[in-house]
């Protein structure tokens, strides 16, 4: 009988069908059905923008990791892509060309390939680029369109302030929250996505379609999004239970601005959250807290991002003495 | 706003006096006692903190000396001779000169002379391929060329070789550390004494199985023949488990056993070529594969020598190169 | 006649669930033909290698003992084929090294069975040993644990003073993927197997047994469910499938949900786990006088011909298994010595079957190669499926950096080895290469320290 050439290597010999490309992708596609409504409530502009990001952000990666880290360029695993969307979900879309190659910049530059690429980020790549912008170019950065009014206009769209926005204001002005609450669309739009924001955070809805997508494909936990959206509810309704004329209600917190796009997308990235099931379910209700802490008593109307990027910072302690439980240990 | 600016400037400079004083206090208060010495021995040392040694870096090693009666036991393989003779300076005691040593790689069994049996397709480490089995090739003592030695050297006097797929010691830099010997899973580095002249022989080759089964796996293994055994006048041959090993002590580097040798598992460094036995030479050529001539020009490489800078630069690419090879950026 | 079959259980943490292959689960035990030479390492089992008490050209009988175990944790050999002692020397075995074995040439004459061997096929149910006779008969068998582990059966009957056994578990899980081997074992000899683990049971003392069979093996549930229902504290116990069920501490959690204390062993909550496999040899040593001399291995394979399980006697060459599969298919680039998860790739094929040779595996080309390793994205995925609690990303991280006592202190040794991690790994990131590396660093350290 013939011997064969044999491979040989340490067991195990089979491997599941899991891959960093997988992954990604079914992020990407999780990301969907956010992207298609905030193309059908703010039109072209979204669409920009979001192509605009995406295309950025992966020549960024391509020339840095190429040039520079002289690593093989890992574009095929789809990383870039989901920075650029979620960096084009972080802006308004009426945001200018520049602003959005800068932002790809800064966050594949500064956010990822400066600490070595894939895997090596401390911060969230998107939400770096995006609190850059913020605070280089605050105008252009909190000017947003209002929904479903100008669909064919780019910059030049109608702008409007965000629920929160205008309830911050309010606020600082000295009116009771229920005056304000008023001004606000009812809660069932605002689920759906017809408010002023960001481009991929309106709607609550579509984000949570996308979300249970990735928990059928088990690409993320439940435990770092229900950690933070329980904090949340929790926090706010105890300050809204104190007193409901200077806060506003759990429900109205939830459905606006980025906290469903921040819980279900951007807090449950991989290489910047925990190790851990117990160490995500802390870092998720460390958003949810720092989020709403922001909201009511920051300067800026909005706190997720950096709610998120303060924890971020956390994640490497929390890996360090937060352990699973060790089999046969009490 | 003048003010605000003054306001600052003081209480920063309070500030600064305040933590100066608490430091000052806290230093005094907590001040360990150390002999001075252990500092001037420290200084004369290489600083390597190797560990060459056997000591946990060159400040333990500084105290271990300071600490002994006699520097008999104590020696830095890095500094040598000069070093030590510093230290007993310093010391004001006496220290023996010894021979330097230096690595040598015992295996000879490049591609061309050991054939692949299979593929080896486990995390490139010489250890977790010897832990799971003989090798990807027939001989299962031979070297693996993973680099793990390569690896642990922290003088650079180190590389592999591509084409051989064997490692390759940098004489003028080897500090016989014994890093790169503890290193090898397969304990194929052996530390021998530099020799005189930097000549030396020794057998490159660790395998233990009887001749037919060694010659099988690799052409160029020692196969216990003993013909070298009977060859030498000094008894500094010895064969044991079909594997000859020559003695450096009582090696009077005649050059008598190595052209017995029929499977050139003896080598012979930085000796002038033959010249008398041209002829034997020529004859014996025919019947056994080629002396591997390149080990002598590379082992004395120096520094300077464009092979050494050629050959890192491929280690690197192959490095590089390596699917499943963990930190090569960090290598690199 | 109803059965009451217990309600599915399993272990809680981690586990993965690779493709199950089972091809082999309804090919009943073919007896394989005597092999004119075997090879026997003397080394099958954990422990000291046996002593060779045979010589050169010596001749010898089957069931002869050729080599006496080397100390107490080590165990006897015996000759599985008659005929004459062709050599002592070295052999490649499944290890992936040459060591010592004996090599026997079958005589031209009829096979002889070395005297006091009861052939017969007749069922000996009445156990007429009393606990001690059972140990030194099991040691005498040579019997060790035959789920791959090799470890010595007599070692761990033995219980040490001050502890006391309250469970025998028997271990018919199999989560290997495409081993059949225990199995078949269960479905055709159920009744041996019972005897067997009475006599387990007689040795260690103990009232009450549990069979863990996984559920994707509904016969041997049945077959082995109706046999015990007459049987006195005996019960099967069906399990969820999920690797690595079969590991000895995930069996106990999933049985008597008791976990084994980090670094203790089953005896210390009051467990003793062996392999159905066991229990048959057990019972074969004990009631007929045979010793260990042969055993079920599946052969199987995607591409394999006829995968089967065969009945073959310790030192057959792998090669010969394949051949009575089909031939080696052209495609194999891989074979291995036990399941996917933890057997060895072999790196020859005339390798003889051990003690502990469950399965020859021969795995086509395409899926022969690792995937290329990509950095780690830190999903998590490791320490989710890790089966002991232990995060492996970190474990590998720390391994690569020498971090030994960090390595300690993060438990890298109560790692089984089970391969969940790299089976995992979206980055196909060798984790348990290194793991692997760093607990026999670890292990050596621990050893120096206590020195």
């Amino acid at each position: 009988m013939s011997t064969p050439f044999l491979t040989v290597s340490p067991s195990p010999h089979i491997h599941s069908d899991a891959s960093v490309q997988k992954l990604m992708y079914g992020v990407i596609i999780a990301m969907i059905p956010a992207m298609a409504v905030s193309f059908y409530v703010f039109g072209i502009g979204a669409l920009f923008v979001t192509l605009l990001s995406v295309v950025s952000c992966v020549v960024v990666e391509f020339a840095l990791s190429k040039y520079l880290l002289k690593k093989e360029p890992t574009i095929v695993d789809g990383s870039a892509v989901i920075t650029g969307i979620l960096l084009a979900f972080n802006v308004p879309s009426n945001l200018p060309w520049w602003a959005v190659i800068i932002g790809s910049i800064v966050a594949i530059g500064i956010g990822k390939s400066a600490f070595g690429g894939l895997g090596n980020n401390p911060f969230n790549p998107a939400l770096v680029g995006r609190v850059f912008l913020l605070i280089s170019f605050p105008v252009q950065m909190t000017s947003w369109p209002v929904p479903f009014v100008s669909r064919f206009q780019f910059l030049d769209a109608t702008t409007g302030a965000t629920p929160l926005g205008e309830l911050k204001e309010g606020i600082s002005a000295g009116s009771p929250v229920s005056d304000l609450m008023s001004e606000v669309p009812s809660y069932l739009y605002l689920l759906a996505g017809g408010m002023a924001g960001s481009v991929g955070e309106i709607s609550a809805l579509a984000l949570i379609v996308g979300f249970l997508y990735m928990l059928w494909k088990k690409i993320v936990t439940w435990h770092t999004p229900v950690a933070m959206l329980a904090s949340i509810v929790v926090f706010s309704g105890m300050l809204w239970m104190i007193d409901p004329t200077r806060f506003v209600d759990p429900v109205f917190h939830l459905l606006t601005g980025g906290i469903m796009l921040g819980a279900l997308f951007m807090a449950t990235d991989y290489v910047t959250s925990p190790m851990t099931h117990k160490g995500m379910l802390i870092y998720g209700a460390g958003i949810g807290i720092l989020t709403i802490v922001i909201r009511t008593w920051g300067a800026y109307p909005e706190g997720v991002s950096f709610a998120i990027l303060i924890m971020n910072g956390v994640v490497p302690l929390m890996n360090k003495y937060i352990k699973p439980k060790r089999f046969g240990i009490k | 706003m003048s003010q605000t600016i003054l306001f600052t400037i003081g209480s920063i400079t309070i500030l600064g006096f305040l933590a100066a004083a608490i430091l000052y206090f806290i230093a005094s208060k907590f001040k360990v006692y150390e002999d001075p010495k252990i500092d001037e021995v420290e200084a004369a040392l290489p600083k390597t903190n190797c560990g060459g040694c056997g000591h946990p870096g060159c400040r333990a090693f500084a105290e271990a000396c300071v600490k002994a009666d006699d520097l008999a036991d104590l020696h830095c393989p890095v500094g040598g001779n000069p070093t030590m003779k510093s230290v007993a300076e310093i010391l004001g005691m006496e220290v023996e000169e010894r021979d330097p040593y230096v690595a040598v790689v015992r295996c000879s069994g490049s591609f061309e002379y050991r054939e692949k049996v299979n593929v080896y397709d486990g995390s490139p480490n010489c250890t977790i391929a010897h832990n799971l089995y003989g090798g990807d090739t027939g001989c299962q003592y031979g070297c693996l060329g993973f680099g793990e030695c390569v690896d642990a050297c922290d003088f650079e006097a180190m590389y592999m070789d591509e084409k051989t797929g064997l490692p390759v010691v940098i004489q003028d830099k080897c500090t016989a550390c014994n890093a790169c010997v503890t290193a090898c899973p397969r304990d194929i580095l052996e530390l021998r004494p530099m020799g005189r002249k930097n000549r030396r022989i020794f057998v490159s080759c660790i395998n233990i199985d009887k001749g037919g089964a060694a010659k099988k796996a690799c052409e160029v293994a020692c196969t216990g023949c003993s013909k070298c055994e009977s060859e030498c006048k000094y008894d500094a041959i010895t064969i044991v488990n079909y594997l000859a090993y020559i003695d450096a002590d009582k090696c009077k580097l005649c050059r008598k056993c190595a052209p017995v040798c029929k499977s050139n598992s003896i080598h012979e460094i930085n000796f002038p070529p033959r010249k008398e036995k041209e002829e034997k030479e020529e004859r014996v050529k025919k019947e056994r594969p080629e002396r591997v001539k390149k080990d002598d020009a590379i082992e004395t490489a120096t520094l300077n020598s464009p092979v050494e800078v050629d050959v890192i630069e491929m280690v690197k690419k192959a490095n590089e190169g390596e699917s499943n090879e963990p930190d090569s950026d960090d290598k690199a | 006649m109803s059965l009451t079959i217990n309600q599915t259980k399993t272990f809680p943490m981690g586990g993965v669930h690779p493709d199950e292959n089972k091809f082999t689960a309804d090919k009943p035990i073919q007896r394989l033909e005597t092999p004119g030479e075997v090879a026997i390492p003397i080394s099958q089992h954990i422990g000291a290698p046996a002593k060779p008490i045979v010589e050169q050209r010596e001749k010898v009988k089957i069931g002869q003992v050729i080599a006496s175990s080397g100390g107490f944790v080590s165990a006897n050999i015996h000759a599985s084929i008659s005929g004459i002692v062709a050599k002592i020397d070295k052999v490649m075995d499944s290890t992936g090294y040459k060591r010592d074995a004996i090599i026997i040439k079958a005589g031209k004459d009829e096979q002889e069975w070395a005297e006091g061997i009861d052939l017969s096929p007749e069922l000996v149910t009445t156990i007429s040993l009393d606990q001690e006779g059972i140990i030194k008969k099991i040691a005498e068998a040579g019997i060790v644990g035959l789920g791959g582990a090799t470890f010595p059966s007599h070692v761990k009957l033995s219980v040490p003073k001050g502890k006391s056994a309250e469970f025998l578990i028997l271990n018919g899980v199999e989560c290997e993927p495409y081993l059949t081997a225990d199995h078949r074992l269960m479905v055709e000899k159920s009744a041996e197997i019972v005897v067997g683990a009475k006599i387990l049971m007689k040795a260690l003392g103990v009232t009450k047994t549990i069979i863990g069979i996984e559920n994707n093996k509904p016969d041997a549930i049945q077959k082995m469910a109706e046999l015990v229902a007459t049987e006195v504290g005996m019960s099967v116990q069906p399990l969820k499938v999920q690797y690595p069920q079969g590991g000895e501490k995930q069996l106990i959690r999933a049985a008597i949900q008791r976990e084994v204390p980090s670094g203790g062993l089953p005896i210390d909550v009051g467990a003793v786990v062996h392999n159905v496999g066991t229990a048959f040899a057990v019972y074969e040593a004990v009631q007929k006088n045979k010793p260990l001399i042969e055993r079920v291995v599946t052969v199987t394979g995607k591409d394999i011909k006829n995968p089967s399980n065969f009945l073959v006697r310790i030192g057959t060459p792998v090669g010969e298994l394949i051949e009575a599969a089909g031939g080696i298919p052209e495609n194999t680039g891989k074979v291995i010595s036990g399941g996917p998860m933890m057997g060895k790739a072999l790196n020859a094929v005339d390798i003889p079957i051990a003690k502990g040779t469950s399965g020859i595996l021969l795995i086509p080309n395409e899926e022969s190669r690792r995937g290329k390793m990509k950095a780690c994205i830190r999903c998590s995925q490791c320490v989710t499926v890790c089966p002991m609690g232990l995060e492996p990303y970190l474990l590998m991280t720390l391994t690569q950096k020498e971090y030994f006592e960090r390595l300690e202190s993060d438990k890298v040794m109560d790692c089984i080895e089970c391969g969940s991690c790299s089976f995992t790994c979206p980055s196909d990131r060798p984790l348990l290469d290194y793991i692997r590396l760093g607990k026999k660093t670890v292990a050596s350290l621990i050893r120096e320290r206590n020195n």
